[in-house]
């Protein structure tokens, strides 16, 4: 640390990496004057598991467990970004039931992973409740993860070319009797929060972070969509068949905390609509495209990337012809948008800082890799 | 002027508060009392490795191909086998599979031939040391045995 990082009037406070409300293990440096903030440095990498080097390594039908293991909170998400990424390099195309399947299931993911948010970040704050009933509802997503591929976390349910397994009896119902009581629940949550005054007075124009500021930093996802940017790549670049179906993009207007917390609230009952317009235009069919044996993709390169629960979540996989990526970059949404902590906490109180790390919702599974 | 008499008299809070009454009734409870209360997993379930065997000649249904350990990533199968010089065919001798290792990703399941290995429901196979967790043929044949709880 440099000499001059010490000031008589600064006081530095080491944050984590085992602080609750740092998600994992996240260390924050934190330079203040007083209760203020004037800086942070985020110390990252003890959750680094070398997972694009382990890419190198591993055949690609391998590697798709791994990447359940990054962002574990929203692991369906990973594979889904995997798989399309290596059906591009080889060509195919996953069948229409297949796509089906995949979109209902990455939405009940993207709810799984935004119930999770919701539940830790109004810990944080100190609102213990909602925990208790975010944890409930996301039980029954992970009951249908858990009967359709046999895993509740890591799920390893896409293969490339599409599924390997059909969808069990009961899928249909599960996932529409879901739909149907998952609104009021959502309600519920709002009763608990969005009018609570602590909670407003918690959130409200707390680490505010404008679009121009998302842009420069490559901050995507719901925090770009708090500040009022319309941008959504199920929308702009539709992947798995998402232009099939009607959902809105929640947007905010002040890009604070609360936004925010608006935005994602909305996400999930716009999640909640497109898995019941996917169950029941379910198509019949193949559920796995003809992929060879062996996948030996042609030597190239491809970047593709999805609306992953936290962001833009983009695989660039370069190919040399042989059986493993010459080389397999993520870009995660989570790593991304962490850059805008010492934007948002600048001027901000200690108290804030736990909210500010809350509403980015990073995953250190995935900040690490 | 009604912003400010919600604000008065906490309607918020109380609405929220009402959420919270709503769920205090037992037929709301959701907590599963485990392991007093065994949770039934799904039929799908990727659980501890199994080795099955012919119920009828009590043969093992392995042909050691070998398949199951060049599929998973981690490489953490090894199968042992030697050729029977009479029926020509190869026999399973030893086959071990290090459980300490495995992500449970169900690659080595569907690389199966003969749906000899397969991952079941059981799920409590946690033990003292790392050398219980590697698992030899018996152990594979015959799952393993967890202590029954007592209350
Ligand atoms: S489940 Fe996956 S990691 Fe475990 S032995 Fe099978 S292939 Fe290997
Ligand atoms: S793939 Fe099946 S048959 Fe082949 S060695 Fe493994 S368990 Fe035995």
């Amino acid at each position: 640390m440099p000499e001059t990082f010490l000031d008589s009037t600064e006081l530095i406070l080491n944050m984590g990496p085992q602080h609750p409300s740092t998600h994992g293990v996240l260390r924050v440096i934190l330079k203040l004057d007083g209760e203020k903030v004037t800086g942070t440095d985020c110390v990252i990498g003890y959750l680094h598991r070398g997972v694009e080097k382990i890419g190198e390594n591993r055949t690609y039908v391998m590697f798709a467990p791994y990447v359940d293991r990054m962002d574990y909170v929203a692991a369906v998400s990973n594979g889904l970004g995997y798989c399309l990424a290596i059906e591009k390099l080889l060509g195919v195309e996953a069948p229409p039931r297949a796509q089906a399947v995949r979109v209902i299931l990455t939405e009940l993911n993207r709810i799984a992973s935004h119930l999770f948010w919701l539940g830790t970040h109004a810990l944080d704050i100190g609102a213990t409740t909602p925990v208790m009933y975010c944890l409930r509802e996301r039980e029954e997503v992970l009951k249908i993860f858990e009967a359709y591929c046999g895993a509740r976390l890591t799920t390893h349910a896409f293969r490339i070319g599409g599924l390997q397994y059909e969808t069990y009896d009961g899928f249909e119902q599960q996932c529409l009797a879901f739909c149907d009581a998952f609104p009021a629940r959502v309600d519920d949550y709002e009763a608990l929060l969005t009018g609570n005054r602590i909670w407003i007075d918690r959130l409200k124009g707390v680490g505010i972070l404008n679009a121009d500021d998302c842009k420069a930093y490559g901050v995507t996802g719901p925090m770009l969509r708090a500040a009022g940017v319309k941008w959504d790549i199920r929308k702009a670049l539709p992947y798995s068949g998402y232009e099939k179906y009607d959902f809105e993009i929640p947007v905010g207007y002040n890009g604070d905390t609360y936004d925010r917390y608006i935005v994602r609230m909305q996400e999930m009952r716009q999640s909640a609509r497109i898995v019941r317009q996917a169950v029941q235009s379910l198509p019949e069919g193949p559920i796995m495209a003809k992929v060879p044996k062996v996948i030996k993709p042609a030597p190239g390169e491809v970047y593709v990337s999805i609306e992953a629960p936290k962001g833009e979540l983009g695989y660039y996989v370069v190919s040399d012809g042989t059986i493993n990526p010459y080389r397999l970059r993520v870009r995660p949404p989570s790593f991304v948008n962490l850059q805008s902590l010492d934007k948002m906490a600048k001027g901000a109180l200690i108290a804030d800082v736990v909210a500010i790390i809350g509403t980015i919702d990073i995953v250190l599974g995935e900040v690490d890799r | 002027m009604r912003k400010f008499l919600r604000t008065i008299f906490l309607i918020d809070l109380f609405e929220g508060l009402r959420v919270t009454l709503r769920y205090q009734h037992p037929k709301n409870i959701y907590t599963e009392q485990y392991p007093a209360e065994r949770p039934q997993v799904a039929e799908r379930y990727r659980g501890a490795p199994r080795l099955n065997k012919n119920p009828d000649t009590n043969e093992t249904l392995c042909i050691s191909c070998d398949l199951c350990a060049i599929a998973c990533p981690e490489a953490l199968i090894v199968v042992t086998s030697i050729r029977n010089p009479e029926t020509r065919r190869k026999e399973l001798t030893e086959f071990t599979y290090d459980t300490s290792r495995c992500m449970f990703c169900g690659l080595c399941e569907d690389a199966c031939p003969v749906d000899a290995l397969e991952l079941t429901q059981d799920f409590e196979f946690a033990q003292y040391s790392r050398d219980g967790l590697i698992w030899d043929r018996q152990m594979l044949e015959d799952g393993p045995r967890p202590t029954p709880y007592k209350a």
